[in-house]
């Protein structure tokens, strides 16, 4: 089974990651702004798995499943934020939220 | 034969995996766009079991698809979906810098990649029939991999504790104003 190499699916990794990026610098509602997060830990995910096929060495899928982890980690924090950003009737807006003080 | 399904299955699997991470930052509707994720996901384990890593396409699956949309979702519900467009007010130095930036970020690293990879990046036809399978995962990360298994498990366990506070501490705050 020989398929595309590695180049075309760290090319498929890098838009991924850039167009998570669009989403983090571009969007203003924090909802969005986590979803593109996890668009660009994917992107490093998939050139993570396809180095570690290249390779034939385990080391990129342990980290991949390690970002994985960190990745729901961050989501859970994340969204408890937005909750609690919400419970206390503030506007939902990245820019309007730059001060740490309630 | 087999060489030209995976070319394929890959164009599929690769253009879904773009065109709903496109979606997911153009669309209007929050709902709409964690939809959009949970395409881009689905595809994305697609890829991954194309370069044999099924443990990971599974884990993909179970815990990005299954468990952390359905939290996004219901948070979005509990919020309401509000629309928002990225555009809004008409193109601002920020979203000129946005698009700047993000373009600057893909250029430099597709040139990256074709300075230091060039053709030589042709991964080779056989692979360990273990490679990628749960057990292989399950002993590696129990031997060689086992601190950063068990910093996992404190990574998890903090922010469950963080996620926590950070719901307990706006209840108390309410009922003290």
């Amino acid at each position: 089974m020989l398929g595309p190499g590695v180049a075309w699916y760290l090319g498929v990794s890098a838009f991924l990651f850039s167009i998570g990026a669009l989403g983090v610098l571009l969007r203003r509602n924090p909802l969005i702004v986590l979803l593109s997060l996890e668009i660009m830990l994917n992107g490093a995910n998939l050139a993570l798995i396809a180095f570690s096929r290249h390779a034939g060495n385990g080391a990129g899928q342990i980290f991949a499943l390690a970002v994985m982890a960190v990745a729901a980690s961050e989501v859970c924090v994340g969204l408890g934020l937005v909750v609690a950003i919400h419970r206390r009737r503030l506007e939902l807006d990245v820019d309007r939220l730059s001060e740490l003080r309630g | 034969m087999g060489n030209f399904l995976v070319w394929v299955v890959w164009i599929f699997a690769a253009f879904a995996c773009l065109a709903s991470a496109v979606g997911v930052v153009t669309f209007k509707n929050p709902f709409l766009s964690a939809l959009a994720l949970i395409g881009n996901l689905g595809s994305l384990a697609v890829l991954y079991l194309l370069v044999s890593a099924e443990f990971v396409a599974a884990a993909q699956v179970l815990v990005y698809a299954g468990a952390v949309m359905v939290m996004f979702l219901f948070v979005i519900a509990y919020i309401g979906p509000r629309q928002e467009t990225p555009w809004a007010g008409g193109p601002s130095w920020q979203a000129f810098g946005a698009v700047l930036a993000a373009a600057a970020i893909f250029v430099e690293i597709i040139v990256a990649i074709a300075l230091k990879a060039g053709g030589r990046l042709a991964h080779s036809d056989h692979v360990n029939a273990t490679f990628g399978s749960p057990g292989w995962i399950g002993r590696l990360f129990l031997t060689d991999h086992l601190l950063a298994f068990e910093i996992t498990s404190i990574v998890l366990l903090v922010a469950a504790v963080g996620g926590v506070i950070l719901g307990s501490h706006t209840k108390r705050a309410v009922e003290m104003s």
